[in-house]
């Protein structure tokens, strides 16, 4: 049945936090370099820097129909406001990611608790690639698109004179999933709370 | 072409490019901009214009303007720019001069939800402007849809000299989706037909031959009188009750006896079927999801997109809803074209599933409206 096989993305935060790029380059990721169709849906505030913006990514291999998130296989919270607002809109066994730099109450003990923002001023000295080093986090964490797919549309997307940066930036992200795996094959709790 | 990750808004510019569009007036309205935004980048490249006008009732005015030059013209906004539009669109109407107009839908009134979506200028989009007139509009659900019928609508306004609105939403327009575009030499284009007389014995507004008589550019010796008072045949104000009985019987009959030309759907509607769903725009996503929820689950449902919205598809819809017990029409509004879909089959059989906080309608609440007994 092809409504079911969907994979749910929602990226939440806020305004000039760069989700809907994120979005945008996760759904170029599954859909030109994996080849699967993939559909990029986004809802934001009038405001240029602020206010509430999310982006949604559906990605299947079957035929999308409706293009929003019904309930998120995985969240990604950038604010408390949107974890507050979406963490009860998700999948029984979804997949949680906060910013523990931004949110500070997370009302479920299952959830990655990553200090994002602070991981991308280490890696690259500038906050603004934390939704790069976010996107690393959801494909090591998930394995939704292809390490070689965002690679790409990561490169392909970056503003002109910024790839090397952005790509810093998923390494690290990238970097942590997989420490955060090591750790739970250890037999080290998930949830992980780091910072 | 290879596959690319297409917003709706960009599949409409290079949809407008490819059906020969080469200039375009507007003025940037969320969720519209983007189109503005490419188009200011992409037409220098190919030759054609691109003007950032001091509001919308210039926008439209330029564009009309471009069209009586011989230039495929079209401008893109949002409700508010729309609503400044509609006294113009009358004029392009009343002297026929092709053009498109997109409208991404956000909700209304007035400023509304300026980033989210709707339908609720579908009424707007048939009788915005004032008097009886004829115009077509088609409304995309899917950003390859918002390409082919992008083309189509440049087709369709050159085809009939007809204004074509192209009434999209936000969602439709934001939507990134995996496109792979048609190669355009496989697209069928419509061209301006040429004047065949010599200008002494042209007239813009009668064509024995035709009910859609030749548009001649201004500017190639063809001199001829433009006006939005009812025209004689050489385009000057007329009061004659004969002279305004053939423009009103030839403009409406041009479009009203294409329909079948004009009027484009998909149907999915296997015999048996007991509820009919009617659905258009980024409506039509949740409508067939909730179609494949339901026959999953055993019922009954026929499935009928519509792809041009005016002139209403009534043919179609009486058709594959008379073996139907119900009919169901979700709307982002609090039911416009549901008023066209119950003069057809009837207002017993019409259930109406409507949603207008800017919010989409989601599959399971359409689900829920076929479940009903």
């Amino acid at each position: 049945m092809e409504t079911n096989d969907r994979y749910e993305i929602r990226l939440a935060g806020e305004g000039g936090q760069g989700l809907i790029l994120a979005g945008l380059i996760l759904a170029e990721a599954a859909a030109v370099y994996d080849g699967k169709n993939a559909v990029q849906t986004q809802s934001y505030g009038p405001e240029a820097r602020g206010g509430a913006s999310k982006a949604e990514v559906v990605i299947s291999d079957g035929v999308i129909d409706y293009p929003k998130v019904i309930a998120a296989d995985l969240l990604l919270c950038m604010s408390q406001e949107a974890c507050s607002k979406y963490v009860y809109g998700m999948k029984k066994n979804g997949i949680l990611i906060v910013d523990s730099v931004h949110v500070d109450r997370v009302p479920t003990s299952r959830a990655y608790m990553i200090p994002i923002t602070k991981i991308a001023e280490e890696a690259t000295g500038r906050r603004i690639t934390a939704n790069i080093v976010a996107l690393g986090l959801i494909v090591g964490l998930t394995g939704v698109v292809s390490r070689k797919a965002i690679e790409a549309a990561v490169r392909a997307r970056a503003p002109k004179g910024t790839e090397a940066l952005n790509l810093k930036a998923l390494e690290a992200g990238l970097a942590e999933a997989e420490r955060i795996r090591a750790e739970a094959e250890r037999g080290q709790s998930v949830p992980i709370r780091a910072s | 072409m290879a596959a690319r990750l297409m917003q709706g808004n960009e599949a409409c510019v290079e949809g407008a490019l490819a059906a020969g569009c080469r200039f375009f007036a507007g003025y940037p309205i969320t969720p519209s901009s983007e189109i503005a935004e490419l188009l200011s980048r992409r037409l220098p490249q190919v030759g054609g214009y691109f003007i950032q006008m001091e509001d919308e009732i210039a926008s439209i005015a330029a564009v009309i303007g471009a069209s009586v030059g011989g230039v495929k013209a079209m401008t893109a906004t949002s409700g508010p720019g729309f609503s400044l539009m509609q006294e113009n669109i009358g004029y392009a109407a009343m002297a026929e001069i092709p053009c498109v107009i997109v409208n991404v839908q956000r909700t209304g009134p007035s400023t509304g939800l300026p980033t989210k979506p709707a339908q609720g200028d579908v009424m707007q989009a048939r009788w915005g402007t004032h008097g009886d007139h004829p115009i077509i509009v088609l409304s995309p659900s899917s950003v390859m849809e918002t390409f082919l019928l992008t083309v189509r609508a440049f087709n369709l306004s050159e085809k009939y000299r007809s204004p074509v609105i192209l009434l999209m939403d936000e969602v439709v327009g934001h939507m990134r989706e995996r496109v792979e575009l048609p190669p355009p030499e496989s697209l069928e284009i419509t061209n301006r037909v040429a004047a065949h007389v010599p200008p002494e014995w042209y007239f813009p507004f009668e064509d024995p031959s035709t009910d859609v008589p030749p548009l001649a550019p201004f500017g190639e010796g063809y001199r001829y009188h433009i006006t939005g008072l009812f025209h004689d045949r050489a385009g000057f104000p007329t009061e004659r009750v004969d002279e305004i009985d053939a423009w009103i019987a030839r403009a409406f009959g041009r479009i009203e006896q294409h329909r079948q030309d004009i009027i484009s759907y998909e149907e999915d509607v296997p015999a048996g079927s007991r509820v009919l769903v009617v659905a258009y725009g980024a409506t039509a996503r949740s409508a067939r999801h909730a179609v494949k929820l339901a026959r999953a689950k055993r019922y009954k449902v026929g499935f009928l997109k519509l792809e041009t919205i005016w002139p209403f598809p009534e043919e179609a819809t009486e058709r594959l809803a008379r073996q139907c017990k119900r009919v169901i029409v979700p709307e982002m509004n609090l039911g416009q074209l549901a008023l066209e879909v119950e003069r057809v089959v009837g207002r017993q059989k019409v259930r109406r599933v409507n949603l207008a906080n800017g919010e989409m309608i989601t599959p399971q609440q359409i689900l829920a409206a076929i479940e009903e007994k």
